[in-house]
Order: C-alpha cells, then structure tokens, then sequence
C-alpha cells in the first residue's frame, strides 16, 4: 500500500520534472548590487519575474549580491571557481579590470541585426564613456547615476535666502553656506551648510570638484592618471577649505551612508549624493526640498557613476544570447521607467523619456529631469586598469588631505607616483 | 599500543604477534585518518601553497604566474600601507589585550559573589560574545554617527559639540579598539570565572586569618592560581588581536587614510579586492610568521612562571 502510494508520487514527479523541463530550457543567474535605500532589491525582482512570465523557456535566478564591493568580489571569486553567472550589473569603472582578468566578452559578440544595432547606439553617450574600449561594448548602462545638491528650502528660507536658488557656483555654494550654518549658545553647530560625504569612494564626489575645475583624472585608455595637476590640488583644496577655512562642512570624514539621514534630521541644509537617493529623499524628507545640478566653478561638470549590465565569459552562445535578450528587455523604455521612478537612477536612453509613464512623472516630479540634463555635462567615471587599487591610492590620499594629515599638493604627488608604478605596465 | 616518538607503535617491528599488531597499526592511523586528513587539507596545505605563491607573481587574465623569487618581499619592505597596518595592528594588540583582560578579571571577580541578580549579570557580560560582530558593528556605527549618533546625543545633553570618532585618524583606531574590548571581555570572564570556582576556598580563609587584606590574597594566591587561564586567555588574545576585521568593514573601512586598518583587512583588499592574490599570499606569510612567533613565544617564556597544580 505505502510502496504503491510512494511509486505514484515518485511517478507524478517524474511527469512533473519531464513537463517542466522543456518549457525552462535555459537557465540563466543574474548577479545585482544595491547601493541606494528603498526597496531596489524588489523592483530588480518583479522585472526578472515579468520577463520570465512572458520568455516560460528562461528562467533567470536574480541574486542580489550585496553592494557594488561584495558584487564584484563575488562575481569574481565565482568566474575564478569556473562558476561564472551569465551576466552581472557591477560598477562601469570595473571594465578593464575585468577585461584585465579575462572575464567578460563584448556585446558586439551578440549583435545580429541592424535592430540590435540601433539599440546599441541608443544610450546616452555620456554613459557610454565608461562602457566602452577599443572599438567595442563591453557594459550596458542600466543603474547609472551621476551626483546632484540637494537643498533644504525650509532651512534656505528661514536663513533668509531665496528657497528656490540653489548654489550655481563654488563661490556662492561657500557664501550660502555660511549663512545656512547654525550653532547653539555654546557655539556648537546644530546645522551645517553643506555636505559632500567623503567616506569609503570619496574619488567620486570629488571628481564632480575636479571636473567643475575643468581637469580630467585619467585617461579613455585607463592607463595614465593625472592626480598630480594643479587643478586637482586646486579643487581638493576647495574642498578642505569647505571644513577648515569656511566652516560650512563637518571636518573629518564624513560618512556616505549617513547622508541622507543627516539631511533628513536637518544636520546639513545642503548635501551632495546620488540621483540614485532621488526616491528615498522624496520618501522620506519632512520638508519641502529642491534639487539641482551641481555647482560650477571653470564650468559645470559632475561625473557619471553606477552599475552596467556585463556578459560573463565561461556559458554556451546560447545562454549568452538568452542572456543579452533579457537586457536588451530590462533596459526597454517601459522597463527602465519603472526603474528610474522607483530608485531615481538616471535612464540611460533618450527613448525611456520619451515614454507617457515617463513623461507623467516628471511633470509630477521636475526633479527627476535635473540629473538627465546634467548628463551634458557628465564626463566619465574614474576608471584605469588595476581599478580598484588605483582608485583606494586616491581615496587615501584625498582621506589624508580631508583630515589634515598630508597638504593636498603633496599627497595628490605621493597618489600619483604610486599609480604611475602600477600602470606603467599598461602602457 | 605503546607508541613510539615518531607515532609508530614500538611493538611494530616485533615479529611474532606481527598480524594483530599491524591490524592494531592499521586501527590507530584509521582512527587518526580523518582529523589529519581536515589538518592538512584545511591548515598545512594552504599554509605551503601560501608560501609558495608568495615567490610567484600574480596571475592575470591571459598572464600565468610566474617565479620571481623575493620580489614580492621587497615589494612589501618599501610598502608604505603594509608598515603602517603592522604598526596599527601592534597598537591594536596593545590596546585590546591588557584592558580586555584586565576587565575580564575584574568582571569574573564580581560576578563570583554570591548576590541578587548575579546570573542577570554574567548573562548580560557574556551576551557581547554571543552576537556576531557584522551586526553589532552595524550599532555601534550608530553609537559614534557624528551629529544624531548615541554619544553625540549623551554629550550634546551636557553642551558638547559633535564628534567625529570613526572620521577622524587619531581617534579611529581608538574606537574600534573599544569595540573589540566590548566584544572580547565577556567571552574571557567565563574562562576566569571557572578558574576562581576551581580555587578552594581554604586558601583565602586561611590568608585571612593571616591577617591578608583582599589584595593581598588576589595578588599572592588567587592570580598566581589562575595563571594557567591567563597563559590560555593570553593567546586567544593575541590571536583575536589579529583575526578580529569584521567590525572593520562596517565601521570604517580602514580609513581615513588607513588609519584603521589592520593586517588581516590589508590582506582582504589585496587578495579580493584588488585581486593581487600574490602579495596577498606575501602579506599572509608574514601574518603567519608573526603569529607563530606569538605563539613560541608565549609557551616557551611565559609556560615558566605558569603554575600547574
């Protein structure tokens, strides 16, 4: 009797398995970050699950790996074990090391038709920058961002500043500052003007400086760094001189994550982060607030930043091609709206803009349209081959000038003499 | 089974009970087979491969690994990062392992009274060990934020302005040093108190009606006592002094400046994320040489003045 009933269940589970089996022929992981507040994680999930109810022959297991760090450890770890996902979004600056490592392989690869094409050259360049090498595609954009101010207009107007102008240069960003800066009876600061986080990447904030100074970091080639020009010393001098000669910024570190918060508590009436905290500050700010490009000093200028779409050595052409179709869906028009409203990340094609869901929502939310319109000021992201090492080079030498242990001139030369021995090999 | 030096049985090369002996001979390396096989595979194997990749440059992409001899030692010599991490890892040591178990002490004395609450109270010393150190990090980040931060908050009631204890390079390390004490403290108060419940009670009574006063017994007869705990104490300390990363990663990522970086966090960056798996294993053979030297140390000079009963 038992033996009967389990023969039948085993037999049920057989027919299962066997119905099941054609109808999920290619099976797909999809490594993701999350860098940003708000439930990303989620909305990551609900596409994959949307894309999987209208493709039943995928099946695409969407990890979320962490952030854009433990993303790229894992991915790494998981290539080098010969267990590669078929495709991972991890930081745009990572495509030469990983090309260096001989892990990922162009899109170019998988780009049939003249439709195929057309998509390829569809994103915005300014996102491409940090996307492509040596003639080919190696990153999609998808959770790209750039830095934007965001401004307090209740702390403007009861400093008694126009709430609906923020900052257009460095200048008046000091001058602003200094009257949004409050302190108590004991001349403790209760509410500072500015905050531009300097904690774990502060090489990204600050190139936003270096580039309003008009001064790139480092080359397309990836090879050759220029920490050591006058005008970087020039634009992190500016920025010590926000906490030290002006007042207007918490000296020391000051933390990333603790940024929007702090923003949030009414610690700072200016701050400085991603687009990609677009939603999280509309979600949770208790005031009225504005954002705006950052601020100009030789010209305007910010860098692009976030996650790319990449194609993983090591899988059958097949699995590739299911795996590039699947891109080419999530950064669709519609997909990629749902996206940018539930994060704030930057879409990273025209046509996404240009759609009725879009264009609803940034006439509810004009905010959302300042980071785009920076883009045409956007450079690339630092990004060299050896990159993280590089980039923790420069983030130590800026974290030395931050807290005053090393002049800026002479730790931006000890930065550069380092990575000068590192890439040399490149060149 | 008598068993000679080297692990063979002595018995081995007598002839005539041959057949039982090396069946016995079989039995005891069978029983031994799979710890050794756990100590090599997980211990002795990676510690070799370690030094051998030590001499050989890192792999990349289409690049194999080549030898280069002491390269990657020399590299290390004129390593900036590398003295400095060793230089914080030794203030590190220095600041955990007195305190820690100092405290550790002091805590197991008081909770070897007899009063109410007393099991409340080794709970809550013990409690810091149970918990992983990923999660508490993540609190006491929110203890030291600047500004809303629990201590801003407590000194901001009696007019004090902000801190920046994690942001700042000559208080980081500090700060992370006092959660490793928090951390550690507790777990070394259990083993203290075992040994003060092993200790009869007669000596002290008969300190006392010697006219002892209270330090005098704790300095005369309860610590020398104890001594073999603070030998077992004394090593998992120096060790930990040098395991102990997690609460790195959250608090400050070694920064600023690697003002808070510790060996065993440099040798993450390297090898995972910078990927120089190569000087990752040369920062690693020198982490192992450090602890071995620990280790030697402490059992050969220390083991002394160590008293058995």
């Amino acid at each position: 009797m038992l033996a009967n009933i389990l023969k039948g269940a085993a037999a049920a589970a057989a027919l299962a398995i066997t119905a099941a089996a054609p109808a999920r022929a290619t099976d797909l992981q999809f490594y993701f970050p999350v860098a940003v507040g708000g439930g990303a994680a989620e909305v990551i999930q609900s596409l994959t699950d949307e894309y999987m109810a209208a493709n039943p022959e995928v099946k695409i297991d969407a990890v979320y790996a962490g952030t854009y760090q433990d993303t790229i450890t894992k991915v790494i770890t998981a290539a080098r074990g010969g267990n590669a996902p078929q495709l991972s979004v991890a930081l745009a600056v990572d495509m030469f090391t990983l090309i260096d490592e001989g892990l990922i392989l162009p899109f170019d690869d998988f780009i049939t038709s003249e439709e195929d094409r057309a998509w390829l050259d569809s994103f915005y360049p300014a996102f491409m920058e940090n996307s492509q090498t040596g003639g080919k595609t190696y990153g999609i954009p998808f959770q790209r961002s750039t830095p934007v101010l965001y401004w307090n207009k209740e702390a403007f107007a009861e400093a008694g500043l126009d709430p609906e102008a923020p900052p257009a240069t460095w200048d008046e960003m000091v001058e602003m500052g200094k009257t949004l800066t409050k302190r108590d009876a004991n001349g403790n600061v209760t509410q500072w003007g500015v905050r531009i986080p300097t904690s774990g990447f502060p090489y990204w904030l600050f190139q936003g400086l270096s580039t309003q100074n008009d001064v790139i970091l480092a080359n397309a080639d990836g090879n050759k760094t220029n920490f050591d020009d006058p005008a970087v010393v020039e634009a992190l001098e500016y920025l010590v001189s926000l906490s030290t000669e002006h007042a207007v910024m918490e000296p020391g570190i000051v933390e990333w994550g603790a940024t929007p918060k702090a923003f949030f508590e009414g610690q700072a009436a200016m701050m400085w982060t991603t687009t990609g905290n677009l939603t999280n500050v509309r979600a949770n700010a208790p005031f009225d607030f504005g954002v705006a490009m950052l601020p100009a000093n030789k010209r305007r200028g910010a860098p692009t930043g976030g996650g790319n779409f990449y194609l993983f050595d090591g899988s059958s052409d097949e699995e590739l091609a299911a795996a590039v179709d699947f891109i080419k869906w999530i950064t669709g028009p519609e997909q990629s709206a749902k996206w940018t409203m539930a994060t704030g990340y930057v879409a990273p094609r025209p046509a996404t803009w240009e759609t009725d869901t879009m264009k609803a929502y940034a006439a509810d939310f004009p905010a959302v349209l300042v980071a785009r319109d920076q883009l045409e000021h956007a450079v690339a992201e630092l990004s060299t081959y050896e990159n993280q090492r590089i980039t923790q080079i420069f983030n130590d030498a800026l974290a030395a000038a931050i807290t005053g242990t090393k002049p800026a001139d002479e730790a931006l030369a000890e930065a550069q003499a380092q990575a000068d021995a590192i890439l040399a090999a490149y060149r | 089974m008598r068993a000679g030096h080297d692990g063979l049985p002595v018995a081995f090369f007598v002839q005539e009970d041959a057949p039982m002996l090396s069946r016995q001979w079989i039995h005891g390396w069978l029983l031994l087979l799979p710890a050794l096989a756990f100590i090599f595979l997980f211990t002795h194997i990676p510690a070799i491969t370690t030094i051998w990749n030590s001499f050989q440059s890192t792999p990349r992409g289409r690049r194999p690994a080549q030898f280069v001899g002491l390269d990657n030692y020399e590299r290390l010599i004129g390593d900036p990062v590398f003295w400095k991490v060793l230089v914080n890892n030794l203030w590190f040591a220095l600041g955990t392992i007195p305190v820690s178990i100092a405290l550790s002490i002091a805590m197991a004395l008081f909770v070897n009274r007899a009063f109410a609450g007393r099991s409340l109270v080794r709970m809550a010393y013990f409690t810091p060990t149970v918990l992983p150190l990923i999660a508490v990090a993540n609190i006491w980040l929110f203890f030291y934020t600047p500004g809303f931060g629990l201590i801003d908050q407590v000194l901001g009631a009696f007019g004090h302005g902000q801190t920046n204890l994690l942001g700042s390079p000559d208080t980081a390390l500090g700060a992370i040093i006092v959660v490793s004490i928090w951390k550690e403290a507790g777990f070394f108060m259990i083993f203290y108190l075992a040994a003060l419940q092993a200790i009869p009670p007669q000596l002290a009574e008969a300190a006392r009606i010697e006219g002892a006063g209270g330090w005098t017994i704790f300095r005369r007869i309860t610590f020398p006592l104890m001594m073999p705990t603070t030998l077992f104490v004394s090593i998992n300390a120096v060790i930990n002094a040098f395991r102990l990363v997690d609460h790195i990663f959250i608090l400050t990522g070694g920064g600023p400046d690697n003002a808070s970086s510790l060996l065993l966090y440099y040798i993450y960056e390297t090898s995972f994320r910078y990927w120089d798996t190569a000087y990752g294993a040369t920062l690693t053979v020198v982490m192992l040489a450090l602890l071995g030297l620990f280790a030697i140390g402490q059992f050969f000079l220390f083991d002394r003045k160590v008293h058995y009963k």
